[in-house]
């Protein structure tokens, strides 16, 4: 016992306490595991935390992605769609197709489940009156149900206005789905594969349009905008509702649009000329 | 007042094969939500339409009904009725057990429920469910303290304040449970503020409902003495509640009859919508309301209040079927004043017909309940060994009728 409470020199906490603890001197043997498992242990949290640590100081963006237009979306932007219904020919389905085909959607035989990001439908007065034929998807709300419901912030809103799903979040509980005044938004019933890198799909959660906020961040147009303009007769209009001089904010301006569903008072996205 | 002792279940053979078939029914539920969540929800009958199905009806009917089991303990300590006071602990525990039960049920039908711990980690605090998911974790933690304070010694004086927490709590409780359908400003067959009220008078209901069948019930497995008064007694306190069921329902329809905008979704669920007026009719209010309380009221006996709390229970799940699956087979309307071409998604009714998991499923949630009632009363002293009618409930033979009931018990136990 050398050494134990002589001139304040303490080797072993417990020695002062009575406790006949050995104390380490040259003789006695390095406990090799010991060692073993405290290395091991270090190694491991390196390796488990170093990834992420180095994700997240890489992930921000940087002043030149924010300068080229890749920064984090703000809210100078709220991205919107302009439909001119008058232009929308009833047997034409060019836009379901384009956002299928974009998004890997496709048909499973089973019609009930299936999703639908985006559907024509057919309208008119009730005393007569013209059919209007119609695309609806989701209006992407300045106030959307779907986000004030959902118990977990999977569904969110993003500044520029585009109205998401998290897929890594979403527990599935379809309040969402319950919420959309617009039925925009479908569950996945069945097990998926093959989904394209773009648009991460899976089982037992809630999906619907994206605004193909792929493309638009990489400032492109929607796929149903695009298609619309190439096989359609271009009844749809992309663009920023906060520019005035945008062509979808002139046209706003100049002829009357409608919103669906006006009085629930949600702010939409997508507005609908000629209807 | 009479001296209660509380002993724990003692019976041999009846709880163990009641233990046998409730393990059995919850393993079966529990083998069809893990087929559910291995297939998918195409295994259901839910669709993009019907997003919230079979699962959603036993859910809720278990947590309404949770919250208005309580209903016999707030009655003894907080407003002070000295004959339902032996039965409050037994009350929480039915409360807390039914309250799992439709919890379970909810989390295993979720598309994602291995989640779980996301929901319990992120939240949306301007939704209504993570509102309720703290109103529903936090009903068990109450109605737990309660429970100890009721059952500890020395902290008896305890009880009425808990009690009167447990109370409000499981008002605000069932105002949240009937927001979630209140607060969806899209569906026209909700939307009404009256939703809040009508699930509070139809989870006192339902709660009350479920605790004489389940009171009766384990007293009959025990051979223990559960005499006519306080049954009777419980069965008008249900009638009650079943005509203000009634009442928030007519309120509910009558609204909507009047608004020129809500006549059609009316005349869907009261006339026209093939399953949801034949359910709201027949099963809702004649079987589940008029005929119990003409039992209760009119008949005053141990049977018909028993076999009235049977119907109030048919009822309130017919009710929540109408309420849950019809409001949601009545189309959106995207396009008021306009005639919309029939789609699967627009301008139809959805049609609906629950798939065997699902209805596997709900029953195992309520083996669940009954499973961890049976459990608790097993293992704590919830259950008193004996309910005597107090001299005010008694018919005028009572000292025959006791002696008749318990010839094992002396004359001065019985008093």
């Amino acid at each position: 016992m050398s050494g134990c409470c002589n001139g304040g020199k303490k080797e072993n906490s417990k020695c002062c306490g009575g406790d006949p603890s050995p104390v380490l001197d040259a003789n006695t043997p390095i406990d090799t595991a010991r060692r073993w498992f405290l290395k091991s242990a270090a190694a491991f949290t390196t390796l488990t935390l170093a990834p992420g640590v180095t994700l997240m100081a890489f992930a921000g963006a940087s002043p030149a992605d924010a300068k080229a237009g890749r920064g984090p979306v703000t809210s100078a932007q709220r991205w919107g769609l302009l439909i001119d219904v008058a232009k929308c020919a009833e047997d034409c389905s060019a836009c379901v197709s384009a956002c299928a085909k974009e998004h890997g959607v496709a048909a499973t035989g089973h019609p009930r489940t299936d999703a639908q990001w985006i559907r024509k439908v057919t309208v008119k007065g009730e005393k007569g009156g013209a059919p209007r034929s119609l695309p609806v998807m989701c209006q992407h709300c300045a106030s959307p149900p779907c986000v004030d419901v959902c118990p977990t912030g999977a569904s969110f809103k993003r500044a520029d206005g585009i109205v998401l799903v998290d897929k890594h979040i979403c527990i599935g509980c379809r309040y969402c789905v319950m919420a959309c005044p617009y039925g925009a938004r479908s569950f996945v019933h069945e097990p998926l594969t093959d989904q394209v890198e773009h648009a991460p799909r899976g089982k037992g959660t809630v999906e619907s349009c994206t605004l193909c906020v792929h493309r638009v961040d990489t400032g492109r147009q929607p796929a149903c905008v695009e298609a619309c303009a190439a096989t359609g007769r271009g009844a749809m209009i992309f663009g920023d509702l906060n520019d005035p001089s945008s062509e979808i904010s002139k046209r706003i301006a100049q002829f009357p649009t409608r919103q669906i569903r006006a009085d629930l008072g949600l702010d939409l996205g997508v507005r609908y000329q000629n209807l | 007042m009479q001296r209660v002792i509380y002993q724990e279940l003692k019976s041999e053979r009846g709880f163990w094969l009641a233990l046998g078939v409730i393990a059995l029914v919850t393993l079966t539920g529990l083998g069809a939500a893990l087929f559910m969540e291995h297939s998918g929800h195409i295994v259901t009958g839910m669709d993009n339409r019907i997003v919230w199905g079979m699962p959603h009806v036993f859910a809720i009917f278990l947590i309404v009904a949770a919250s208005g089991a309580l209903n016999v303990a707030s009655v003894g300590s907080v407003f002070g009725r000295e004959a339902y006071k032996p039965l409050a602990r037994f009350s929480t525990l039915l409360a807390m057990a039914l309250l799992i039960g439709g919890l379970a049920v909810l989390v295993l039908d979720l598309g994602r429920p291995e989640r779980l711990v996301v929901a319990m980690t992120n939240y949306n605090f301007k939704s209504i469910f993570t509102w309720n998911i703290f109103l529903y974790s936090g009903f068990v933690a109450v109605a737990a303290a309660y429970l100890f304070v009721m059952m500890a010694r020395g902290t008896t004086w305890l009880t009425k304040p808990v009690g009167l927490v447990a109370f409000v709590w499981r008002l605000l409780l069932t105002t949240g449970t009937g927001s979630i359908f209140g607060w969806l400003v899209a569906r026209e067959a909700y939307n009404a503020a009256v939703m809040a009220p009508l699930f509070i008078a139809l989870s006192l209901a339902l709660g009350t409902a479920a605790f004489i069948l389940a009171t009766a019930g384990l007293f009959a497995l025990e051979g223990r003495a559960f005499q006519s008064g306080l049954v009777i007694r419980l069965g008008r306190l249900m009638g009650v509640f079943v005509a203000a069921v009634l009442y928030f329902t007519a309120v509910q329809h009558l609204t909507n009859l009047y608004a020129a905008q809500r006549l059609a979704v009316a005349s869907f669920l009261l006339w026209s919508g093939g399953i949801f007026p034949l359910l709201f009719w027949i099963v809702q209010v004649a079987l589940g309301a008029l005929i119990p309380l003409a039992l209760v009221f009119l008949a005053s006996s141990r049977t018909a209040a028993l076999l009235a709390a049977g119907l109030v229970l048919l009822g309130g799940f017919a009710q929540l079927y109408v309420i849950i699956i019809g409001g949601q087979a009545f189309p959106l309307m995207l396009f008021p004043g306009y005639e919309v071409s029939k789609t699967f998604l627009d301008g139809s009714v959805a049609s609906y017909s629950p798939s065997l998991p699902e209805v596997l499923l709900g029953l195992g949630g309520v083996a669940i309940s009954l499973g961890i009632v049976l459990a608790g009363a097993r293992i704590f002293r919830i259950l008193p060994d004996r309910i005597i009618d107090e001299p005010s409930d008694r018919p005028k033979s009572a000292p025959a009728a006791v002696a008749r009931a318990m010839p094992n018990v002396p004359a001065a136990a019985a008093r």
